[in-house]
């Protein structure tokens, strides 16, 4: 059989299968080059940056080319008792060369970041440094600051001399590598980030909560009723889905401050009493009322397309065949909605887990979540090596929740509008 | 959704606790919409409906934040509308045609690895704002490109190409690829066949897909607070610096405009979305 088959010629001669193959890589190469110059305009300005941020979060070279005679000799400094002569002649050379180039400012904040108390000796030590003279460095140094004399600091220098660190992933999650090298958690009074993280997920999970359990109701309305009542009420759902985010926070706003009409709906059904309105904005409320109504769309859609699928005969069976309404809602119809349900969750979710807009503006200082922490330290701490790690921190536990909710359910349900 | 006669009460009285919960939730989506509009005619400078407004007196209501949009002299929304339309015109010509173009590849069953191609393709619209926002800015930062309406228009092509390149793939998965073989058997070059046939079929899902291009840069406020620099800013930049600053009434002027645009939006994508449905010959 294949020996007749190779003999089918085409017209010029060429076998049939070597012709095709070829026209099927023709195809090939066609669809592929339809798709390059998007997919180079992605890699260049979006995927490489997010490898450069990979890239900042774990340099430490600054300190390592600022100081490089300095990790030279500390190489054989075991790192137990106070280092050499040697140390710290070749200290004071960078060091000298540093505040000619007038960079020492920049090695102070760098080292300070690992440990605090280097700012203002290293400030001293500039002063002092112009007196100094040739040979004894070790004693000159030390007489400067007492901290010059503790062998604390030198080891904390010692720990910047690798050109690559994971320090940032550690102040991440409130973890540091200690003298000794081991990692320890920060005291407890200081660890500012594992509350964000839990704070984020607490707030991520309600959302979603109670997205769905005022999405599931309205899907079902829309669902169900007749087309043109569904489509005067699907307005409102898409009203507010193409409306600006700013504006809607702005009218969360409006009603949540402590003269606003919700305030007013409450002390008009004497909730609370009128000097004693409640704070709503600037707080966890604020976050979790605003960011349910923003998300509440996203909720809706895709509940609302796979509802649309459900064939209403399927409950009237279920009703025919002996179950109440609430067994067959429970076996037949709830089963049948679960992709709906998940692809719903998955979307509000992971928009939540990233929100930074509106948990600014209305979460005041107890609302706000990882986003608002990692572009404070993009835009005011300038710190942003840390902020990369943070990201790349919030990155990875996104494409967590996609990878496991293509094994659960598949990522192809999601749909847009 | 009227109830059979013979429905039991407890189903009956279910069914109307079913209903008040459909009309809280909607009035809870829907409402907030409705706060910003009477509150941008206010005649006085505070955010509270005043004794005046809730009597309707004419006195209590007024065009004077308004006025001040436009001609206000320390306004800058003249500056900042002007940039966002430019920054989203442009962002929505570049994502719609490298989406559209992507898209047609990605539809070609012959297309190698893609599902891994798409996935890169639509990382945008997956991987949080915030992220996107830093990333882009060491990228613009590198390329000289930060503080320039060039970077602010690339990094809104590549938050918006994701949503055309979803759209315009839904629409040619519906789509009969004979008709342009046969364009090509009537001797059509594939340029003239995208033209003249593909284009006018997939129309639709191009619009829709340049909507949502167009809304994601008209609202977006994450990255370009990273990348704009003064002479960049756009609405939401000045509306977010309006919101932490101190909530202006002008502020509430400008949301009502605002809303006013998203119902245009909202009508032209719901009539193409019909079209379209009618086109792909589904009937809900």
């Amino acid at each position: 059989m294949s020996s007749e088959t190779k003999q089918i010629l085409t017209t010029d001669g060429i076998p049939l299968e070597v012709s095709l193959k070829k026209a099927e890589r023709r195809n090939k190469i066609k669809a592929f080059l339809l798709v390059v110059p998007l997919l180079f305009f992605i890699i260049i300005t979006y995927v490489f940056p997010i490898g450069d941020m990979l890239m900042r979060s774990v340099d430490d070279k600054m300190v390592t080319e600022m100081l490089p005679k300095t990790f030279k000799a500390m190489e054989k400094w075991d790192g137990k008792e106070l280092p050499e002569e040697e140390v710290f002649a070749a200290f004071h050379s960078d060091f000298i060369k540093l505040v000619e180039e007038k960079r020492e400012g920049k090695l102070s904040t760098q080292l300070n970041y690992t440990k605090n108390g280097f700012k203002s000796i290293i400030k001293k030590l500039r002063r002092k440094s112009k007196s100094f003279e040739e040979g004894n460095y070790k004693e000159q140094i030390m007489a400067v600051h007492k901290r010059w004399a503790n062998v604390e600091y030198w080891q904390a220098i010692k720990r910047r001399a690798p050109a690559y660190t994971g320090q940032k992933y550690l102040k991440g999650i409130d973890m540091f590598k200690n003298e000794n090298g081991e990692i320890v958690s920060v005291p407890e009074d200081r660890r500012i980030h594992r509350v964000l993280w839990l704070r984020t997920l607490e707030i991520a999970f309600f959302v979603t909560v109670f997205c769905f359990l005022m999405a599931y109701p309205i899907a079902h309305l829309l669902a169900t009723l007749p087309m043109k009542y569904s489509n005067l009420l699907m307005i409102c759902v898409l009203l507010p889905f193409w409306t600006s985010l700013l504006v809607r926070t702005a009218s969360w706003m409006i009603l949540l401050q402590q003269q606003g009409l919700v305030n007013d709906f409450f002390v008009g059904i004497g909730l609370v009493a009128d000097d004693n309105r409640p704070e709503m904005m600037f707080n966890k409320t604020g976050s979790y009322v605003a960011m349910t109504q923003i998300l509440l769309p996203f909720m809706v859609l895709p509940l609302y397309s796979v509802m649309k699928t459900i064939s209403p005969s399927l409950m009237r069976a279920g009703k025919s065949l002996g179950g109440t309404p609430f067994v067959a809602f429970w076996k037949v119809y709830f089963p049948l909605t679960i992709p709906g349900i998940g692809a719903g969750c998955l979307l509000v979710f992971i928009l939540a887990i990233g929100y930074y807009i509106t948990p600014a503006l209305v979460g005041g200082a107890s609302g706000t979540l990882i986003s608002n922490q990692i572009a404070f330290h993009m835009k005011s701490t300038l710190d942003w090596s840390f902020a990369s790690a943070m990201g790349l921190m919030l990155l990875t536990g996104v494409l967590a929740i996609y990878w496991v909710y293509n094994k659960l359910v598949g990522i192809d349900n999601i749909k847009l509008g | 959704m009227a109830l059979p006669k013979y429905t039991e009460p407890h189903y009956r009285i279910w069914h109307y606790v079913y209903l008040t919960i459909c009309a809280a939730v909607f009035f809870f989506l829907i409402a907030p919409l409705f706060v910003i509009f009477p509150l941008s005619f206010n005649a006085e400078e505070f955010l509270v409906f005043s004794d005046g407004m809730k009597s309707l007196d004419p006195d209590a209501f007024s065009l004077r934040w308004y006025k001040d949009m436009i001609y206000g002299t320390k306004n800058p929304w003249g500056l900042a509308t002007k940039n966002s339309f430019i920054i989203a015109i442009f962002a929505t010509i570049g994502s719609v045609i490298l989406g559209t173009v992507a898209a047609l590849g990605l539809s070609s069953r012959h297309m190698p690895y893609k599902g891994l191609i798409m996935a890169v393709l639509i990382s945008p619209m997956i991987v949080p704002l915030i992220i996107s926002g830093v990333a882009i800015f060491f990228f613009m930062a590198k390329a000289g490109l930060a503080a320039t309406h060039l970077g602010i228009i690339l990094a809104h092509i590549i938050l918006g190409t994701p949503f055309v390149v979803i759209t315009v793939t839904a629409t040619l998965s519906g789509f009969d690829h004979s008709v342009t073989r046969a364009a090509a058997s009537l001797g059509s070059n594939p340029v003239n066949t995208f033209m003249k046939i593909t284009l006018p079929l997939i129309l639709p899902g191009v619009i829709s897909g340049g909507l949502f291009a167009f809304v994601t840069s008209f609202d977006e406020v994450v990255v370009v607070l990273f990348l704009a620099g003064l002479e960049n800013t756009t609405i939401p930049i000045q509306m977010w610096t309006g919101l932490r600053e101190q909530l202006s009434p002008t502020i509430l002027a400008v949301a009502t405009c605002l809303i006013i645009l998203s119902t245009l939006i909202l009508v032209t994508a719901e009539l193409l979305r019909r079209r379209s449905e009618r086109l792909r010959g589904i009937n809900r």
